[in-house]
């Protein structure tokens, strides 16, 4: 299955919530491959994460 | 008992107070709240010195305490005035218009730079606190709980007497107006 890419952001953020079925898990690892847009995205998600953590260690 | 160590106790955790404050208000958004969470945590701490003894931590200590404190100050608030539901729709707007009829991006995104290194800059959390709090109050008490409190969504969706869709939907919002926010703010410069 081909995931759109506004689809594909949202199983990133639920990635982080909560284990992914393994359909969602392929098909989000298969649109990553070949979608540079999500990729950044994927990233900056998991970078929001730390980012939090930072700052509260920082405070 | 050393006589000498109760007021050097409270002291100490007067010192962190301001840091607790912070911490507080960052989560409820309400610095009246916040106070009053942090005063609770401060008598609390005072009543179970002993319980401290031997931990390194002060700082530590005292932030979980306040973490239990700010969950029961939004169980409250959420039930003593529910807000709205419609956080979750108002935004959607913004997000929309990224992508196109096929939900395919109109622009690519790109990699942010050397986001790691913008970590240790005080104008980089500063920019990222200003993001948070330009956050819809439901969404940003639903992304705290997670990222801050780490509740999973389970727990999340019960104090905020929401379902579990609905949560995710704001722990979605949350990620994408940050990113969007921050790109607009800081690496987008």
């Amino acid at each position: 299955m081909n995931l759109s890419c506004k689809r594909a952001t949202e199983l990133m953020s639920l990635e982080q919530d909560r284990d992914l079925t393994f359909a969602e898990w392929t098909a989000l690892k298969a649109h990553l491959a070949i979608c540079r847009g999500c990729r950044a995205v994927s990233g900056q998600f998991k970078f929001l994460r730390r980012a939090l953590r930072q700052l509260l260690e920082e405070k | 008992m050393n006589p000498g160590s109760e007021p050097d106790f409270r002291s100490q955790i007067e010192a962190l107070r301001p840091y607790l404050i912070r911490y507080a208000s960052l989560q409820l958004r309400n610095r009246e709240a916040a106070e009053d969470a942090v005063q609770e945590t401060l008598l609390a701490a005072l009543s179970a010195e002993r319980s401290f003894e031997g931990r390194s931590n002060l700082r530590t200590w005292l932030t979980g305490i306040l973490k239990h404190k700010v969950i029961d100050a939004i169980r409250r608030a959420s039930r003593e005035s529910p807000l709205p539901g419609e956080d979750a729709d108002s935004a959607a707007a913004d997000f929309d218009a990224l992508f196109d009829e096929r939900d395919h991006w109109r622009e690519h995104p790109n990699p942010w730079e050397d986001p790691d290194g913008a970590l240790h800059q005080k104008q980089f959390l500063q920019a990222l606190e200003a993001c948070l709090a330009g956050l819809p109050a439901r969404t940003a008490q639903a992304f705290m709980l997670r990222e801050h409190a780490g509740l999973d969504t389970d727990e999340i969706c019960k104090e905020l007497a929401i379902t579990s869709t609905h949560c995710w939907v704001l722990l979605y919002r949350a990620r994408m107006a940050l990113r969007l926010c921050l790109e607009k703010t800081w690496f987008g410069k």
